[in-house]
């Protein structure tokens, strides 16, 4: 499809471009990306920017009112709102460790002479695949406390998955786990076939132990691509919604994407949830710069 | 790993293939599951102890597709004998299908909500796609000011939460009418997947020797006939594998879809967890969809299996 788009576009600026210079091209070919980016993406936050000092309501023809930075006051002192980010980072403390365990482990594993090593990892590829709306709807019935296959598989009886506050975080959690995982243990995969062989062979000549094998040479060698492996979790984690809010809706599943929706788009406080829009916005900076400097790290080396 | 095996090295193996395989079937089951519970009758769809061997059935996909009423006592022996196969199914579920007045079957929301994902999702790949192979093309092989910057700035725009851009994309859709339509789902996830494809994209053309332009450059190809003839042939797997991810991310999304749409253009992921309601839902249904859904992505998966590696460790692995 995309090169039928090509191809027709190859006919008709050939004629034009005869001649046309590299700093032209370069133009046509940069220019209307970075502007389309900005209007639909950086526009529309100054234009938030603007509601959050506002008392202004989407569902109301009631005229914006300025009411400074009364906004970002209010939710600051609000202990809900601060228990909706607790909630998010006990989320993505729950989820992130238990893909870095399941992912790094299965990678270490596939990393030995193991049959059909392509096609098993082709196959736990899959789950990530997946969209993450649908993947919670069809947990909720796995998780189902009459009838689930987890409850039977496991013999749990009929406990109680996700109408149980106390439990259905870590439902949530297992369920992004068993997404996600397979992200971490592709890029661990990657990072562990590239640790030269020579440094095994010559721990071996020592008569180094596996413990200290693992610590001393596999472990920092994958040490940073595994970073960014969790940072990316991290900040996927940080924006998690549509699986929270299909799978359960307990209060203390309530991580600040879904206390954003609900603030916009059931409460119609617009004007309130563009500020908090904001403050999540400048996390997510903060966690975005950690991630860059990472990066930045690793391609150094 | 080391060239010869000892003993204890073997064993050690053995036991390594055996936890890889019950890991991958622990992350398979869920997979299985649905999939065979989009084949069951309804009543075995939620029998304790799960019902692992059945006939399967058509009559979820049936059901899926057609709108359907509560049958109000069993139909007429004549009935029944009268029906098709399909809607036999269906009235042994104790329900029958709705016609239109020219008796032709109603068709339920799940086809149209098909059909709009589709829509959605090639037109923004192709277009995600296309500019973001240009716009990679003009990073790796011009100077760029401001390039690291530029490129940050790119990928910055993909790390907001849906949910923080869509209150004030939901207010300028409302105030310019494409709420609800096609072209405003695919402006969005263009826009959400255009950083991902210059990132890509730029990674596979920076792998590309310069000297193939070059030499067709001094061969008297102008600038735009060297990047067509020559850099787009090269790339193709690299185009290929970068629509794959974007096709997968825009028919999977969620957020913006349930914000932006709620008729005429809702895709399938808001609109199958809406099916399942109050009361007793049809699992069979419900998996019927879902696997339906998640058949694309599947093969996709498995076709594209030896780039997708490269694609989702970009930057990262690369020497």
């Amino acid at each position: 499809m995309a090169t039928a788009v090509m191809t027709s576009l190859d006919t008709k600026s050939r004629a034009a471009s005869r001649g046309m210079s590299d700093i032209r091209i370069r133009n046509l070919f940069i220019i209307p990306t970075i502007l389309f980016l900005i209007v639909f993406n950086i526009f529309p936050l100054i234009y938030s920017l603007g509601y959050s000092f506002t008392d202004f309501r989407a569902s109301s023809n009631a005229a914006a009112r300025f009411v400074g930075l009364q906004n970002y006051r209010e939710l600051l002192n609000d202990p809900f709102i601060w228990s909706n980010f607790a909630i998010t980072a006990k989320y993505v403390i729950v989820s992130v460790t238990g893909q870095v365990i399941v992912g790094f482990g299965t990678a270490m594993l596939l990393n030995r002479d193991i049959p059909l090593k392509g096609l098993l990892t082709t196959l736990l590829l899959l789950p990530m695949m997946l969209s993450m709306a649908v993947v919670g709807l069809f947990w909720k019935l796995l998780y189902d406390p009459s009838f689930g296959i987890i409850n039977y598989t496991l013999g749990l009886g009929s406990f109680e998955w996700l109408s149980n506050p106390e439990v259905a975080l870590y439902a949530v959690a297992i369920t992004d786990i068993w997404m996600w995982s397979p992200f971490v243990m592709l890029l661990s995969l990657a990072g562990l076939s590239a640790v030269p062989k020579h440094l095994y062979e010559a721990a071996a000549i020592d008569r180094a132990g596996p413990f200290y094998t693992f610590f001393r040479i596999t472990l920092p060698l994958v040490a940073p691509i595994l970073m960014i492996a969790i940072i990316f979790r991290t900040m996927e984690a940080f924006k998690t919604f549509d699986l929270a809010y299909i799978l359960t809706s307990q209060p203390t599943t309530e991580v600040i994407s879904i206390r954003l929706y609900k603030m916009a788009f059931q409460e119609w406080q617009t004007g309130r949830s563009c500020a908090l829009a904001y403050i999540v916005l400048i996390m997510i900076l903060a966690i975005t710069n950690i991630y860059v400097k990472y990066l930045n790290k690793v391609k150094e080396r | 790993m080391a060239a010869v095996q000892t003993r204890s090295e073997r064993a050690l193996n053995r036991v390594a293939i055996a936890a890889v395989l019950i890991i991958t079937l622990i992350f398979l089951a869920p997979i299985y599951w649905i999939t065979s519970t989009a084949f069951k009758p309804r009543n075995l769809a939620t029998t304790i102890p799960p019902t692992v061997v059945f006939e399967p059935e058509l009559s979820p996909f049936v059901k899926l597709f057609t709108k359907r009423s509560q049958l109000r006592g069993a139909p007429t022996p004549e009935e029944y004998a009268a029906a098709p196969w399909w809607e036999r199914m269906v009235f042994d579920g104790g329900e029958k299908i709705v016609r239109s007045g020219r008796g032709e079957v109603q068709p339920s929301g799940y086809p149209n909500r098909f059909m709009n994902s589709l829509i959605v999702a090639i037109t923004s790949t192709v277009l995600a796609v296309g500019m973001g192979t240009f716009t990679a093309y003009g990073f790796s092989r011009f100077r760029v000011k401001g390039e690291a910057d530029l490129l940050f700035f790119i990928l910055s725009t993909r790390m907001l939460p849906p949910v923080v851009v869509a209150i004030p994309m939901f207010l300028m859709y409302r105030a310019v009418g494409l709420n609800d339509t096609h072209w405003g789902l695919i402006i969005l996830y263009t826009a959400f997947n255009l950083s991902f494809s210059v990132w890509l994209m730029k990674g596979f053309i920076d792998e590309i020797p310069k000297e193939y332009e070059e030499a067709a450059l001094v061969d008297g190809y102008t600038r735009m006939e060297a990047f067509f003839k020559i850099v787009i042939p090269e790339a193709a797997t690299g185009i290929a594998a970068t629509a794959v991810f974007c096709f997968i991310t825009a028919w999977n999304e969620y957020a913006f879809a349930l914000i932006m749409t709620n008729r005429r253009a809702q895709t399938a992921p808001p609109f199958i967890p809406s099916q399942v309601g109050s009361g007793l839902p049809d699992w069979t249904v419900i998996a019927a969809g879902t696997f339906l859904f998640l058949l694309p992505v599947a093969i996709f998966t498995f076709l594209l299996r030896n780039h997708l590696l490269r694609g989702m460790s970009f930057g990262a692995i690369r020497k």
